[in-house]
């Protein structure tokens, strides 16, 4: 593709279904995935990269789908927090986050799960230290963040201790 | 908060992207990681008619390390930095500094070449460049230039790049054996731009000071180099009887996060961590 255009055809693979759209050039991967899509799970908060509530994988790493062109996504991979709830890849997560209630208006819950599994994929062992630095891109306006940190901490810990 | 509306054009190699910049001249803006240049156009600060997007230009990408130098190409994102062990071991302030460049998510898209050719001035990057004493490539219609980092950054999101050039690569001499570097920011957050930061670099030979080249960030327009302080610092043994040189290197501005009285006392402070660091 070279000539520069408006609309653009794509081709992406979203929660391991082909999807092809033609879509505007200025649509972001967020409001593609939510409009588009329908896939209203991943949220979209400052829309400047700021909150990380819009946070997906593309090609298995973490990004902020508000940062990112739909059009720049064409013939990669996207997971959204939907495909990592329905594979079950998160499940430890999520029931750690209802146990400790982890999520109030649970807003920034998507984008905190997905830089979560992200943190223990790479770290399975993360001081606590290290579970807030690494979320120091994600914002959560009304839980606070002990009780994130305490589900984070709990799933590592209880991974640890399987693996032994 | 949405972006407006743009072309969008994805060359597949730097002559096909050099073309599209010639064409469309200043209506047009390389898009790379995107991480600065997308809150800007959300914002509706940039509204560039066309995005050359050079995320598929393979011949970006890359560290490299060669007999003298190691180069990193523009692309590279700021996660292959975090990651490189060839970074690690050749150019450790930079590892050190990565860290401090925003968040996981936005490493993972962000890039070496974005974040110097942006000129943020309060960017950790550009600052580990001109303290590391790197040469920019930068890639044009007539061919490519060689620019060094003390002549690329020029100012409040200015460098030395003109219309229809891109960056291509920076290289970056190997430190000889002596060499020790240090880093140290200060920000209200993890992550956020710096309200102040220091990159130093320089020889430790025999325990004393030589050779050191320390770039602040945050506190001007542009990285600088504080010369003054380098020069005290030139066969000293311990860093306090420079610091004084900082109050006239140093003129900086007051912005959001502090007066100018108040950036130049955390400077201070952050320097002296920072040189204390890199002769422990």
């Amino acid at each position: 593709m070279n000539a520069p255009l408006e609309t653009v055809e794509i081709e992406i693979t979203v929660n391991g279904e082909r999807v092809k759209r033609s879509v505007p050039a200025r649509l972001n991967l967020a409001d593609f995935l939510r409009i588009e899509l329908e896939l209203t799970g991943t949220h979209v908060g400052c829309e400047h990269g700021v909150c990380g509530a819009c946070t997906v994988r593309v090609d298995g790493e973490i990004v902020r789908g508000c940062l990112m062109f739909a059009a720049q996504a064409d013939g990669c991979t996207v997971d959204t927090i939907e495909g990592l709830s329905d594979t079950r890849e998160i499940e430890e997560l999520q029931s750690a986050f209802v146990l400790t209630n982890a999520l109030q208006c649970g807003f920034c819950t998507p984008g905190v799960l997905m830089a979560a599994q992200a943190l223990l994929r790479d770290e399975p062992n993360p001081s606590r230290e290290r579970i807030r630095e690494y979320l120091s891109g994600n914002y959560c306006r009304c839980t606070g963040y002990q009780a994130i940190v305490d589900a984070i901490e709990a799933v590592a810990k209880a991974r640890a201790a399987r693996s032994k | 908060m949405k972006a407006p509306r743009f072309a969008y054009a994805r060359p597949a190699n730097v002559a096909e992207a050099l073309a599209l910049l010639d064409k469309h001249k200043d209506e047009a803006r390389v898009l790379a990681g995107g991480q600065s240049l997308v809150p800007m156009m959300n914002f509706r600060v940039a509204a560039p008619k066309v995005l050359v997007d050079i995320n598929r230009i393979a011949a970006l990408t890359g560290i490299k390390v060669s007999k003298n130098h190691l180069r990193i190409g523009a692309l590279t994102r700021q996660v292959e930095l975090e990651r490189s062990a060839d970074i690690a071991r050749h150019l450790p302030l930079i590892a050190a500094a990565m860290p401090h460049v925003a968040h996981p998510a936005i490493r993972n898209r962000g890039t070496f070449g974005g974040s110097c050719a942006l000129g943020d001035p309060a960017a950790e990057l550009p600052a580990c460049a001109l303290a590391l004493g790197a040469t920019f490539v930068v890639a044009g219609k007539k061919g490519e230039r060689r620019i060094a980092a003390e002549d690329f950054f020029k100012g409040l999101y200015a460098t030395a790049l003109k219309p229809g050039e891109l960056l291509v690569a920076a290289e970056f001499p190997l430190p000889k054996p002596s060499y020790a570097s240090a880093f140290g920011e200060l920000a209200r957050r993890h992550g956020d731009y710096a309200m102040v930061g220091v990159a130093a670099h320089g020889s430790r030979k025999g325990g004393k000071f030589s050779d050191m080249r320390v770039a602040f960030f945050g506190v001007g327009d542009r990285p600088q180099r504080a010369s003054g302080f380098e020069k005290a610092l030139e066969g000293q043994s311990a860093v306090d009887g420079a610091l004084a040189r900082l109050d006239t290197d140093l003129a900086p501005r007051a912005d959001l996060h502090a007066s100018a009285a108040m950036k130049l006392h955390l400077a201070k402070v952050l320097a002296a961590r920072v040189l204390r660091e890199l002769a422990a």
